[in-house]
């Protein structure tokens, strides 16, 4: 399925008819779509969806096996010289020596990229003072991710590829992960975070590609995404018969979670005066309700589960 | 020059760092060279033990670095993706191949002065070595044990490739007759130790301190295939990620 999020002339990366494939196994397979420059694009998708394999051909560390990728109006494979330039990476896990302290990693990174970056600021954004002397194998695993992220911002970058940026994090990580991930976006750079973890998308995103089974199967803002999929939602404990519940109110009714409920297609009052009738009549106790659009959970599991049908 | 002097500084201050290859690079010959050079117990064909071990231990001291060092801490940056994350900065793979290479010569050149300064405590006598003719033989002996090192690294995973790269160290040092002369070897293994790396190489050093040809050319022209060879093996063998 081919896509485009936003037609602009702002385009920080664009993907046509991307195809890699690792011998007889397609990973991606036509992925087409674009990001724009200030503004944060987040690649959701199950492991081994595509969403790294797309990423490493964007970063020019793979090349495609047909299609093409432009970033900042380069090719990533043949224009790699100019493109690490401007160019802020986050790999998944590693890339760094372990026996490399976090202070000097970061001044040496400051000093290949060459683009003013004070290391001593950037050690502080990123909240590793307290541990700038110490080596990289000692680091907790978000102390990790913030100094991968570091090595990133490094670059003063213009585009930026975060991959699972805020794996293995604690909350306050998260936070700090969440506001330089909007500075940068304020700041018109152009970011692109892949993730499977779908709260972590919901707050951070503006536009939305979901990767399932190496294509894009939705696209858009999450509004866009979210947009005519209302839904009342309630949590019971008691035994529901979701048969007569979705008869008497004609509308599909399914459990979503341990003892969480939804009815799908709607938000409407007097549904929810039905679904308290029904709950009075069953001796069935619910609570928690609540109407409004669909989570992006709900999205992504209908999406995917539409796909792989 | 500056991002090459950047990496150059951190691929010394990471192997300063790491005590299992300063063992293997400095300690190693300079204990062999101590021990045997004082414990008379080797065959040395009438020469003193310090003067027959010396050549023999700049051999070995050129394939613990260029082969077992760089290959086990290349091995490991490509298992870490070290190497991928910093062929994504401004650095770029040529300069990153450059420093990994001046990083070798730069150890080289402290275990060759250091061995030789060791020497000549122990009573070497060094007046007939030729340096112009060392240098050559430090090149070649260290494109090939480089060539041999990253096509390991450039393929097997970090764990296997250290236990590989420490195997073929142990039987290169037995067969290359580095602490005992390649006679003493029985025939078969003899010709082994001749045609390997380590046999060429030491046979190269031995005539390059005495200032005599008593291996001749062959030496020199087994050496050099292993380096033409190893380095077009690792070209094609050496994968980044």
């Amino acid at each position: 399925m081919s896509s485009a999020l936003h037609a602009s002339e702002n385009v920080g990366l664009s993907v046509s008819h991307l195809v890699i494939k690792y011998g007889d196994i397609t990973a991606v397979d036509h992925v087409s779509f674009t990001a724009q420059a200030g503004r944060v694009t987040v690649i959701l998708g199950p492991n081994g969806a595509g969403k790294t394999s797309t990423i490493e051909a964007c970063e020019g560390f793979l090349a495609p096996t047909a299609g093409s990728v432009q970033v900042l109006g380069l090719d990533p494979f043949l224009q790699r010289k100019q493109l690490n330039r401007q160019m802020g990476i986050m790999l998944q896990e590693g890339g760094i020596y372990p026996s490399a302290r976090v202070a000097e990693l970061v001044r040496q990174y400051c000093a290949l990229y060459g683009n003013g970056v004070d290391a001593d600021v950037l050690i502080s954004r990123v909240g590793l003072q307290s541990v700038a002397s110490t080596t990289y194998r000692r680091l907790s695993g978000g102390e990790k991710q913030r100094l991968s992220l570091a090595l990133a911002l490094a670059a003063r970058p213009h585009i930026i590829f975060l991959d699972e940026p805020t794996s293995g994090i604690d909350v306050n990580g998260r936070d700090l992960v969440r506001s330089i991930i909007r500075e940068l976006r304020d700041a018109g750079c152009c970011v692109i975070v892949a993730t499977h973890e779908l709260d972590e998308a919901e707050r951070i995103a503006d536009d939305v590609l979901i990767f399932h089974r190496g294509n894009v199967v939705a696209s858009g803002t999450l509004e866009e995404l979210r947009s005519g999929r209302e839904e009342i939602r309630f949590r019971s404990t008691s035994r529901i018969d979701l048969h007569s519940l979705s008869t008497t109110l004609g509308l599909p009714v399914e459990q979503t979670r341990l003892h969480e409920f939804t009815v799908a297609g709607t938000s409407d009052a007097r549904v929810i005066v039905q679904l308290t009738d029904w709950a009075k009549a069953n001796n069935v106790d619910i609570g928690d309700i609540g109407a409004g659009s669909q989570r992006l959970d709900d999205v992504f599991r209908r999406l995917t589960a539409e796909s792989a049908s | 020059m500056k991002l090459l002097r950047i990496q150059l500084a951190c691929e010394l201050r990471v192997l300063a760092r790491n005590g299992e290859q300063l063992l293997l690079i400095l300690g190693i010959p300079m204990l062999l060279l101590s021990f045997f050079s004082n414990v008379d117990i080797l065959p040395t064909s009438g020469q003193s033990s310090v003067n027959f071990l010396l050549p023999g231990i700049v051999a070995l001291a050129i394939m613990s670095t260029a082969m077992v060092s760089l290959g086990i801490a290349t091995g490991f940056e490509r298992s870490y993706q070290v190497l991928k994350r910093l062929g994504a900065t401004p650095l770029g793979v040529p300069r990153l191949v450059l420093a990994k290479a001046l990083s070798v010569l730069v150890v080289e050149l402290v275990q060759v002065m250091l061995l030789i300064g060791l020497a000549q405590v122990f009573g070497a006598d060094l007046g007939a070595l030729n340096i112009a003719s060392l240098v050559l033989a430090i090149a070649l002996g260290t494109l090939a044990f480089a060539g041999v090192g990253l096509s390991l690294a450039g393929r097997l995973r970090g764990e296997i490739n250290l236990a590989a790269q420490n195997a073929l160290y142990l039987v290169l040092l037995l067969i290359g007759g580095i602490v005992f002369p390649l006679q003493e070897l029985p025939s078969w293994l003899h010709w082994v130790g001749r045609i390997s790396p380590s046999g060429a190489l030491a046979d190269v050093m031995r005539d390059v301190f005495s200032g005599t040809s008593v291996h001749g050319a062959s030496s020199l022209v087994v050496l050099l295939c292993w380096a033409v060879a190893a380095q077009l093996s690792a070209f094609n063998l050496f994968r980044w990620n």
